[in-house]
This record gives C-alpha cells, sequence and structure tokens, in this order.
C-alpha cells in the first residue's frame, strides 16, 4: 500500500525528521487560511497523488501571494493529473499540500528498501537528488552507493559514514545524517514498510537536512498490526476493478487487450496470458481466482472480466488440484447463467474429475467451448475474439447486476 | 532415491488440528506419508486422526522422531511456527502459509544463516517424492515416480508441469515448489545441486517466473555445476512493469527481472527453453531421449 507524501511527512515529523512546514488543503477556501498559518508571501503547492513526476506534469508550482495559491489550488483539486508514470487515464487529485518553499544547496537521494537479493535492509543514496532514481541506475551507476543493514545490529555509524562521505558531506552533517538514518531504519521496521524514499533530500542554506519530498509503501501483509496505518489507505489512487476485485480476495490486474482471462493460481495465470499472446491474441487482464473456485467467485470473477467492454472473448484455465473439476464446471455454468455472459467462452478444465467437468459444460446448453490442452484452448479464445471483432460485435451487455 | 523427503521421512503438522492442517494431514496421511503426529498450542495430550496432538515442536520431535515439518498456521503467526520447528531441530520445514510479512521473513532467514535446517516456501505447495511422501497441497495422483526433478516458483503451474511429465510417461523424482515470495527457503540453486547428486534424477525442469534474479543465478550454476539436461520455462512475458502479478515476488521493477532476460540467461547455460507452458513434458522427452 502506498501513502500520500503528506501522510509519510507526517510519520517522519513524528519521528523527529525535519520535513517542510505545510498545510493539508482539501477545499480551495481553505487556502487563505492556510498561507496565513505558514507565514511569507510565497508557498509551494504541491498535488496529492501516488505517483512520481509530478513537478514536469504541472501537480507541483511555486506561488506569489494568497491568490495565486488559491487559483493554483482550484485548478489542481478535482482534476487529473497525468504523469509518466500514471498511464494516459492519470489520477485524481483529492487534496493538495501547500508548503514553505526551503533554500536549497544540494538535492540528494536517500531510499530504504528490503533487498531479496542479500535479504537485508538496504539504503541507496545518490548525490544526484531530485532525479528518477531508476534512471540514475541505468546511466550513472556509479553515483549509487549502497550499504546493507543486518536486522541483528541496526544502523551503526560507519554506515552513516559510507554514505555521507560518499555524498560529500562534511563531518557535521555526516552525524546528522547518521541520526536521520537510524530514525529512518526505526520507522522502516515499526510501520512494517517495503520501501522508503526521500527524493530530494536537500541540504539548505542554514545546513539542515530536509525531506523535501517522501514516498513510502507498506507492506500489504503486515497491515493486519497495524489498523491505524491500514486507514490511511486511499482507494481513489487504484484502478476501481483492481479494489472491487480485492474484496471479493481475487486477484486482478487490467491490461490492454481483448480476451479476458480467468485462471487459479498466479503462475498459471502468467503463463496462460503469454500463451494467449503466443497464438496472437492480446490478454484484456490476469485475474487468479485462487485455490478454491466456487461458484460464487467465479461469478464475481465474470462481472469483472465483463466490467471492461473491450473483452471479446473469455478463456477459463482451471487446474483442478485438491478442488475437482465437476464442482468447478457447476461453478462456471450457475455463473454464466447468473451473470449473463454474452460473448464466447471457451473453458480449459484438468486435472481430478476432468473429463466429468467438461461433459457437465458440454451438457449445460450453455455456449461454451471447451478444450483439454492448453495451448488448444488459447488458439480458440484467440479465434473467437477475432471473430467477434471483425464482425463488430465486441461491445457486449451484462445483465443482471454485472458490472464494478 | 529423491531428493530431501523418502519414505523415511517422519512428518508432523504444525497447525494440525485446524481446518487447512486437518484436510491436508488426511490427504498426506492417504498418500502414505508418515505423519507421525501434529502440534496445537493448548490441545496438547488429544488425539486427532488417530494420531498424538502436542503444545509444542520439541515435545513432538522428542516423542515422534520427526524430522519434517509442514506448517499450516495463519500469516501473523507463521514465522514463529518456523523458527519454532528450527528451534526443536526439525531437518525440513515446509511453510504453505501465504502472505506473511516480508520484515517477519528478513528475520526468519537471519535465524536459519548457518543452520543445517532447510525450509521450503513460504507461500509455496509445498514438496513431494511421488510414491513415498508428500507433504504440501499438491494434489497427489497426478505425480508418478519418475526420472524428472521439477523445482519452481508457483503452485498450479507446478500441477501443470507435473501433469505433463506424467502424461508423457517420464514422471518425477521429487518435485519442490520453492514459493512465490520475495524473500524465501530453498531455491533453485540448492535444489539444482540436490538433483545433480541424486542417481534417480535423470533431468531437471525449472519453472520460474517474472522478478529478482533467481533465475539468472541458476542459470550460472547450470553452466559451470549441472551435467544433467535442465528444461526451463518462464511465466510472465507478457507481464507490464510495476504491477505485482499474484505473487509478491512477481513483479518487474526498473526494468530488471524480465522474462526475456530470464530467458536469454538460461539459454546461454544451455538450458533447453520453452515458451509455451503446454510444452514442458514434450520438451523433457525430446531432450531425455536425445541423452540415450
Amino acid at each position: 500500500m502506498n501513502l500520500h507524501e503528506f501522510q509519510a511527512k507526517q510519520l517522519l515529523r513524528e519521528r523527529g525528521l525535519a520535513v517542510p512546514d505545510g498545510v493539508l488543503v482539501e477545499q480551495p477556501e481553505a487556502v487563505p487560511e492556510a498561507c496565513a498559518r505558514l507565514g511569507g508571501t510565497r508557498w509551494v503547492v504541491k498535488a496529492q497523488i501516488h505517483s512520481g513526476g509530478r513537478g514536469q506534469s504541472g501537480g507541483v508550482v511555486l506561488v506569489e501571494g494568497p491568490d495565486q495559491a488559491e487559483r493554483e489550488t482550484r485548478r489542481l483539486l478535482g482534476s487529473r493529473l497525468v504523469t509518466h508514470q500514471t498511464g494516459l487515464g492519470g489520477l485524481p487529485v483529492g487534496s493538495v499540500l501547500i508548503e514553505r518553499p526551503t533554500a536549497i544547496v544540494r538535492e540528494l537521494y536517500l531510499g530504504l528498501l528490503v533487498d531479496r537479493t542479500s535479504e537485508q535492509l538496504l539504503f541507496i543514496a545518490s548525490s544526484a537528488g531530485g532525479m528518477d532514481i531508476e534512471r540514475v541506475a541505468a546511466e550513472t551507476p556509479e553515483q549509487i552507493l549502497r550499504v546493507p543493514v543486518p536486522l541483528v545490529v541496526g544502523v551503526q555509524p560507519y554506515q552513516a559514514r559510507r554514505l555521507g562521505f560518499g555524498l560529500g558531506l562534511d563531518e557535521a552533517r555526516i552525524q546528522a545524517l547518521g541520526t536521520l538514518m537510524e530514525r529512518l531504519y526505526r520507522l522502516f521496521i515499526d510501520t512494517d514498510a517495503s520501501l522508503i524514499e526521500i527524493n530530494p533530500l536537500v541540504l539548505t542554506d542554514e545546513g539542515d537536512l530536509l525531506a523535501l519530498d517522501a514516498k513510502i509503501r507498506l507492506d500489504d501483509n503486515a497491515l493486519i498490526r497495524h489498523p491505524a496505518l491500514a486507514a490511511l489507505h486511499d482507494p481513489s489512487q487504484e484502478d476501481p476493478r483492481e479494489t472491487a476485485a480485492r474484496a471479493h480476495a481475487l486477484n486482478y490486474i487490467h491490461l490492454d487487450g481483448h480476451i479476458g482471462c480467468m485462471v487459479n493460481g498466479a503462475g498459471l495465470a502468467m503463463a496462460t496470458l503469454d500463451l494467449i499472446k503466443l497464438q496472437g491474441g492480446q490478454p484484456a487482464n490476469f485475474l487468479d481466482v485462487g485455490g478454491g473456485a466456487t461458484a460464487a467467485r467465479v461469478a464475481e470473477a465474470f462481472k469483472l472480466i465483463l466490467s471492461d467492454p473491450k473483452v471479446a472473448a473469455i478463456l477459463v484455465n482451471i487446474f483442478g488440484g485438491i478442488v475437482r473439476c465437476d464442482l468447478i464446471a457447476e461453478g462456471i455454468i450457475q455463473a454464466v447463467r447468473e451473470v449473463g455472459v454474452s460473448v464466447p467462452i471457451v473453458v480449459r478444465l484438468e486435472g481430478t474429475n476432468a473429463a466429468l467437468g467438461r461433459r457437465m459444460l458440454a451438457e449445460s446448453g450453455l455456449a461454451l467451448q471447451t478444450a483439454e490442452d492448453l495451448e488448444a484452448a488459447a488458439a480458440l479464445a484467440v479465434a473467437a475474439a477475432q471473430r467477434g471483432l471483425d464482425s463488430g460485435t465486441a461491445s457486449h451487455t451484462v445483465d443482471g447486476e454485472g458490472g464494478v | 532415491m529423491s531428493i530431501l523427503v523418502d519414505a523415511d521421512t517422519r512428518v508432523i503438522c504444525q497447525g494440525f488440528t485446524g481446518k487447512q492442517g486437518t484436510f491436508h494431514s488426511e490427504q498426506a496421511i492417504a498418500y502414505g506419508t508418515k505423519l507421525v503426529g501434529g502440534v496445537t498450542p493448548g490441545k496438547g495430550g488429544q488425539r486427532h486422526l488417530d494420531r498424538p496432538v502436542f503444545n509444542t515442536v520439541s515435545e513432538a520431535v522428542r516423542a515422534t522422531g520427526a524430522d519434517a515439518s509442514m506448517i499450516y498456521v495463519p500469516a501473523p503467526f507463521a514465522a514463529d511456527a518456523i523458527l519454532e520447528a528450527a528451534d526443536a531441530g526439525i531437518r525440513v520445514i515446509v511453510c504453505i502459509t501465504e502472505g506473511i510479512p516480508v520484515l517477519d521473513m528478513l528475520r526468519v532467514k537471519a535465524a536459519l544463516a548457518g543452520s543445517e535446517t532447510v525450509l521450503i516456501g513460504p507461500n509455496c505447495p509445498g514438496i513431494i517424492t511421488p510414491g513415498a511422501c508428500k507433504i504440501g497441497i499438491m494434489p497427489g495422483h497426478i505425480h508418478q515416480p519418475g526420472r524428472v526433478g521439477i523445482v519452481s516458483r508457483s503452485g498450479t503451474l507446478t500441477y501443470e508441469a507435473v501433469y505433463q511429465t506424467t502424461q508423457v510417461g517420464l514422471g518425477q523424482s521429487t518435485c519442490v515448489g520453492i514459493g512465490g515470495d520475495p524473500i524465501h527457503g530453498i531455491g533453485f540453486i540448492e535444489c539444482l545441486r540436490l538433483f545433480e547428486r541424486d542417481p534417480q534424477t535423470e533431468a531437471i525442469l525449472l519453472v520460474g517466473e517474472i522478478g529478482g534474479a533467481d533465475e539468472e543465478a541458476a542459470a550460472e550454476v547450470i553452466r559451470t555445476e549441472i551435467s544433467k539436461p535442465v528444461v526451463a520455462y518462464v511465466a510472465g512475458v507478457t507481464a507490464p512493469p510495476g504491477k505485482r502479478m499474484g505473487h509478491a515476488g512477481a513483479i518487474i521493477s526498473g526494468g530488471l527481472g524480465t522474462a526475456e532476460d530470464k530467458y536469454a540467461a538460461l539459454a546461454a547455460a544451455g538450458v533447453a527453453t520453452v515458451r509455451s507452458a503446454a510444452r514442458m513434458g514434450a520438451c523433457l522427452a525430446e531432450r531425455l531421449s536425445a541423452c540415450l
């Protein structure tokens, strides 16, 4: 789960880490009071969305006077901001953070993450602050410094020295960096974070290190022990279909093709998408219905797939292991009747009682094609989608309460 | 022969009396696994599935001589269960549980470093030596004792691989599901080395997926240490960057972890790569007949 900048900065502030003074604004009418509270005559207005690259897309603006602050706030609130990370649809701006401007001497990068290769926490620092760190890593890898933090000892002064001298900081600043790293590490552990990124970490004209921007990603698996943090979740920043899927314990990712997919198991689901592509088709989604593909979940999965108007055919690929294929066939038949699917469906069932399951589907009277072989199933689905697209009948309807 | 588990492996179940633990223990017993008891704190002294229940793993080990454990406890308590099993001297710990917080797994890995304990998983289907010992959630009946060692990051995709190798008549020596989490126990490399030393294993099937660099590291070991034929499939050629494809570990970040990179590394190491998940069994059959 990602946090907004203002939420991340609040967590940093609570841990004694320096961030600019700022006020969160959700209504343009609140701008004059926010400006008065912050003082001064110039401020920075920052759109709060879950994406980087806001500066280049007009989402971060320096303003003079409360009138301009209010105008820019009005422009941003309620709009959708498109950055190089958001995709064409952009993300909705529900709030802006208004901050005092900072006099910057240097911009640095500091990140803390879980490194799967060394199986440790890893600090990453760079003197190329304010830039996309993945670009820095690709173009000038020598500018990236890495220091692992063994869990048994936590942050030690030598780690701060390695990063600090590497960044060209003086000794007083290295001391400050050590304190900052220690607090960041505690925050990471205490919140079960999976990434904390301060980009840029700035050296101010007064010699302080200050987090000008902050990004925190929390471990979804650990939210259960952090109810206060879980409450910071902002569903407006996610694909509504993905949010709906999660509510039904389905794993859905929207893609751009025409063939809807329903598969049990993440690995098999990815393999099915790859097969569709190999057969010349384009998958419309990734969807893992999980191990226990019950009628209710299969019905929800069909609704989710059909909420995408581009879907021209559906491929269901279930490997019945512990779950019997006849039970799954029953679920599919019930779900197709309930949801009223109007695009061609290809079902590939394999595993326990597969023959019985296939017979049930064939005898159901529903327009279902069945296949035994995985490749044949993908080819059938690709052909069915192509026919639908050619005849211009790809747009479909969902009866009942379908859609999301 | 086989790797890690065989007909003599004495298995206990942690989370024995729970719904999942009960169901999969019944399945394991029906398959012929030597399931010698289980652990559910507070239910020690009772009997379940005609086997003794213990309060702690160390009691269970003392009383039954168990050397393997399968863990079906909920995610928030799973790290504790792994550590308890390791502390009690269990040799092979199989953790099926999905959704363990990543920092918990970092602590577990740090605690297990340097010990002889083998951890399989978490978030995995388990391990099976067909006809001898099933520890996990895989359907036993699709397996067949045989010649191929399978190591995989996925669940149902492993069943697909198993099914295909059974269909073409090769069967399996041992199948290990190493799990879909970024921080996990045994990996491709350890399994490859074990299969290389196992006389029953004649060929190895590696089933990878996007994310991380485990396949690339495995390719290097295959090139330098593995003499048996290796076939590999990697899922996720079509996966978009930055999206988590079901498994926590399956994410392409910063251009790293793509299926194409993994295929290239494996092919360069002399591995026969298959692009279609429907052809894993056929490719193995070709490779093995070419070796005769």
